[in-house]
């Protein structure tokens, strides 16, 4: 868990994060997305003390994090970057390696260390872990930095715009391997971007920040639901709301009994998804199937009410 | 920036007067001497050492320029990229040729006097500039020089109005640096008898007197310090003009 | 309006550069004196012509020297022009040994034979030829630093068979091999030991510089300042200093240092590495990626870690470079410790000047040359190697 309270910091007396107090749960994914300068990434990199604030205090699973030196506190945080940070002049093995080695763990738990997490990231060990970063294509970039982040087991992770260089299929990919990662290790996450879809996919909690202030903390459904202020709505777009609605929940949350005609949704896609493939192929309704068998179905009319502003 | 300012003017101020009226800094430099030898060098006045030595090296990099400058843009033309290869290999490895060795070699040929260590200004000289106007016109950005072809400019046209304002700040910079080891050069002329400041240092390592060395090296270096940095406000009076960016800490001694 | 330009059959067949490198070959060949002969050292020279001295291989010889430069006038494969340029290269430096030794008198020993404009003309050409064919083959640092030690082994042998025994640089070295030998000694030590004294001291400044911007400005102003002032100036105004400390200072004298000697020397060389090796450090440590040293320091490394685990080995392919500015740099420069007295092969050169012994001017400056260009060989492909290393 982690937990800011009244968090500020000055840049030549101006606020560049002003009184900001939000609380992380454990295992959860916060994103903060804001407008380049809104106070994001400092935010960010005072969890870790990269930025030392000017007053407030941060507190990870209870103790203050200005309890150890600076440099301690960080090998116990994860910590990926917007475009990897790989050092160049390492191969990937030694690039996972780093934390562990900054905390002296022995050679061979390394070494299964960095095999374990190549597999987690679907890298073959045998073929990667020699590989220099110049020879990885950027998404296998990516995931080394995020292995490299997680190698120590930190039960915090701090990610800067982690997808910002990727192009947009593989960005999809990624996104999603986090999410499964992020299930199984339980982790938590503090996720900084400037792309409402990307923490409206990814967070579990959305900060919406502008210039150093938390204008909104809130569930992704709230935000989009209700959104604070019109910088929050700005940052929303009033175009597509119902459909950032639809997205948030999956087939498996509108099914209902009965039958529909033509191929298939599986139950774990999303409702938006559903309502696209309707709209598409002119149906009413998509029977559903869960592992290969048909479960049910889900109509448009379900979608719609979905879809629609909660009171 | 202001102090650094202050600090240029009383070094030229200093510098002017030493030349005009050495004499007047004969007791500055009085304690330097032994058995009474004379403290300011006198066999020659400092004055026309210095016209002259400057002479010899505005001679030699305006010589150098015109020189590499059109050899740079000549292999860079269609006609003579055939010479390119050779002209980036032999402008790296000619730098490596000691400047003392150029001024031996040319002496056989030239003669004692003010010829050879004019010559292997020159020649030494020569390599600073081509490799900067050399860098600067084959790295122009591909996307400036599209822009100019693509907007119906003749080869003549592109190069005066497109690559040669825009590779200039770099290649003052090449001038720059040629001007500073010729300026530093040119007192290794005075041991083929080149009448430069170098007389007045080589004078004082013959007679062992320090005060010579002194006066000579403190003429040259402040000469160099202030060509340096006069080139230096030059090229950033361009490049502010221009946008582009020129280099940084080129050095080198002779 | 399309103008399409095309080839003429001849501009197709000849290679421009081998058009202007055939000339002057050819030109140097027919019109210039191969060999000066002088009756002993001091006489101004006689021109001889390579058809003069029968040992320089006669018509056959300047055949092949005429065929060569005629198959360097086409456009070949780089390999063809190279390999020609070098057998060429190879049978210019028997020939001008051989026949120097014919046309001493035999027990002559006043006589001097010297390589004469020609000579030196068509070595020029052929050695312009040979670096342009190596230029256009592209060749990696390994390949390079092969065909370095290839034209090293060639000189070697050259050398050692004794061809050039007879040319009057030799006859200078004979006369003072010791005394060559040991000077050499003293110019590599001057070279090599102020380049690793910059290293050990001009590094960890350029850190110091790194880490605090306000010092910066400060050392490299002073840095540049000392590079501005002529180098006989520094070497003389080293001389008192160093003859008082050595006086002086307890044990000083016992490490050499005096007025007189290396000393002098040995400290303006190094004063003038300061600065490359400073601002290289720095501009090195300035363009270690931004976000490798962010995320060094994201994942809880400390100062002396980042430094060097990260900041030092990505910057130094670039602090390679100041070394191979500085060495390169240093060993011309330790020539002028000839003037003051501090020894290496600038003697040879300055002894040359005066005596107006053009051979023994070669003698001091040949190896010089030799040795920068072997630095500079080496060290550019340990720059791109390191480079390598890490892209």
């Amino acid at each position: 868990m982690i937990e800011i309270e009244n968090l500020t910091k000055l840049y030549d007396g101006r606020a560049v994060v002003d009184d900001v107090t939000l609380t992380v749960p454990a295992g959860e994914i916060a994103a903060i997305v804001g407008t380049s300068g809104s106070g994001k990434t400092t935010l960010l990199r005072m969890i870790n003390r990269l930025v030392e604030p000017s007053s407030g205090s941060i507190r990870i699973d209870g103790r203050d994090n200005r309890d150890v030196p600076a440099h301690e506190l960080r090998r116990h945080i994860g910590y990926a970057i917007q475009g990897h940070g790989l050092f160049p002049h390492q191969d990937v093995a030694r690039n996972i390696a780093t934390v562990p080695r900054l905390l002296g763990w022995d050679k061979r738990m390394i070494s299964e260390r960095v095999d374990e997490l190549l597999a987690l990231f679907q890298l073959d060990p045998a073929e990667y872990r020699k590989r220099m970063p110049h020879e990885l294509s950027g998404g296998q970039k990516q995931r080394v930095g995020v292995a490299r982040a997680l190698a120590a087991g930190p039960s915090v992770l701090l990610m800067d715009e982690p997808f910002g260089a990727l192009d947009p299929i593989i960005r999809h990919k990624a996104q999603e391997d986090l999410l499964d990662i992020q299930r199984r290790l339980g982790t938590t996450i503090v996720l900084v971007t400037h792309d409402m879809d990307e923490a409206v996919r990814l967070g579990n909690r959305i900060a919406v920040m502008s210039e150093g202030r938390v204008r909104q903390y809130a569930r992704p459904e709230e935000i989009i639901a209700a959104p604070a202020d019109d910088f929050v709505l700005a940052m929303l777009g009033t175009g597509d709301r119902a459909f950032r609605l639809l997205s948030l929940r999956t087939v498996a949350e509108a099914l209902e009994a009965g039958e529909a005609e033509g191929t298939p949704i599986v139950d774990t896609a999303s409702l938006r998804e559903a309502y696209a493939e309707m709209l598409w192929s002119r149906r009413a309704a998509l029977p559903v199937s869960r592992a290969g068998a048909l479960v049910g179905r889900v109509t448009r009319a379900a979608c719609e009410k979905a879809a629609t502003r909660q009171p | 920036m202001r102090i650094v300012l202050v600090l240029r003017l009383i070094v030229l101020a200093l510098l002017v007067a030493f030349i005009i009226a050495p004499q007047g800094f004969a007791p500055l430099f009085a304690p330097l001497t032994r058995f009474d030898a004379p403290p300011i060098y006198t066999q020659t006045s400092i004055l026309s050492l210095t016209l002259s030595h400057l002479g010899i090296v505005a001679v030699a990099t305006l010589a150098a320029t015109v020189i590499a400058v059109g050899f740079a843009i000549l292999v860079t033309r269609p006609f003579g990229e055939e010479f390119l290869p050779l002209s980036r290999a032999v402008a790296n490895i000619g730098q490596t040729f000691p400047p003392v060795a150029v001024l031996a070699l040319a002496v056989p040929v030239l003669g004692f006097g003010t010829g050879p260590t004019l010559v292997a200004l020159f020649l030494y000289g020569l390599l600073p500039i081509f490799e900067n106007a050399l860098t600067a016109l084959t790295g122009l950005s591909p996307a400036v020089r599209e822009a100019a072809r693509g907007s119906g400019m003749t080869g003549w046209q592109r190069l005066v109005q497109v690559e040669l304002p825009l590779a200039f700040p770099v290649i003052l910079a090449g001038i720059r640096l040629s001007a500073v080891i010729s300026l530093s050069t040119a007192t290794i002329g005075s041991t083929v008898a080149a009448r430069t400041l170098g007389e007045v240092i080589i004078a004082g390592l013959l007679s062992g007197n320090t005060a010579f060395v002194l006066q000579g090296g403190l003429v040259v270096g402040a000469l160099a310090v202030l060509i340096h940095d006069g080139f230096v406000a030059f090229e950033s009076l361009v490049t502010r003009r221009t946008g582009g960016a020129a280099r940084d800490f080129e050095t080198s001694v002779s | 309006m399309i103008a399409i330009r095309f080839l003429s059959p001849v501009q197709q067949r000849f290679d421009k550069l081998g058009v202007v490198i055939a000339a002057l070959g050819l030109f140097a060949l027919y019109a210039q004196p191969f060999l000066a002969s002088r009756a002993n050292r001091i006489v101004p020279g006689e021109p001889l012509m390579i058809w003069q001295a029968p040992g320089a291989g006669g018509w056959p010889m300047m055949a092949a020297l005429t065929i060569a430069f005629g198959v360097l006038l086409f456009r070949t494969a780089p390999i063809v022009r190279l390999g020609t340029a070098s057998a060429a290269l190879l049978g210019l430096a028997i020939a001008v040994g051989l026949g120097a030794s014919s046309v001493l008198s035999p027990g002559d020993s006043f006589a001097r034979i010297s390589p004469g404009s020609g000579f030196w003309l068509m070595g020029f050409a052929l050695a312009l030829a040979a670096t342009d064919g190596l230029a256009r083959l592209r060749l990696g640092p390994v390949a390079r630093l092969g065909v370095l030690v290839a034209v090293i082994v060639a000189v070697v042998a050259i050398l050692a068979s004794g061809i050039w025994d007879d040319l009057a640089a030799m006859r200078e070295y004979q006369s003072r091999s010791a005394a060559f030998w040991r000077e050499l000694n003293t110019h590599l030590f001057l070279a090599f030991g102020a380049v690793g004294a910059a290293i050990v001291v001009g590094v960890p400044v350029g850190i110091v510089c790194y880490s605090l911007p306000k010092v910066r400005g400060a050392v490299l102003g002073v840095l540049n300042i000392v590079q501005t002032i002529p180098s006989i100036a520094l070497f003389g105004l080293l001389i008192a200093p160093m003859a008082w400390i050595g006086a002086n200072i307890p044990g000083a004298s016992a490490l050499g240092i005096a007025g007189i000697g290396v000393a002098p020397a040995f400290v303006a060389l190094f004063a003038y590495s300061l600065l490359p090796m400073v601002s290289n450090t720095v501009v090195g440590l300035e363009g270690v990626p931004r976000d490798a040293s962010e995320a060094a320091r994201g994942m809880g490394m400390t100062g002396a870690q980042r430094m060097a685990e990260i900041l030092l080995p990505l910057a130094f392919p670039v602090i390679l470079t100041g070394i191979r500015i500085v060495l390169v740099q240093n060993i011309g420069l330790a020539v002028i410790a000839g003037l003051i007295g501090g020894g290496g092969l600038g003697i040879f050169v300055f002894q040359g000047i005066a005596q107006t012994a053009m051979p023994l001017v070669l003698l001091g400056a040949i190896p010089a040359v030799a040795m920068a260009f072997t630095a500079a060989i080496i060290l550019d492909a340990g720059v791109e190697l390191s480079r390598k290393g890490i892209a």
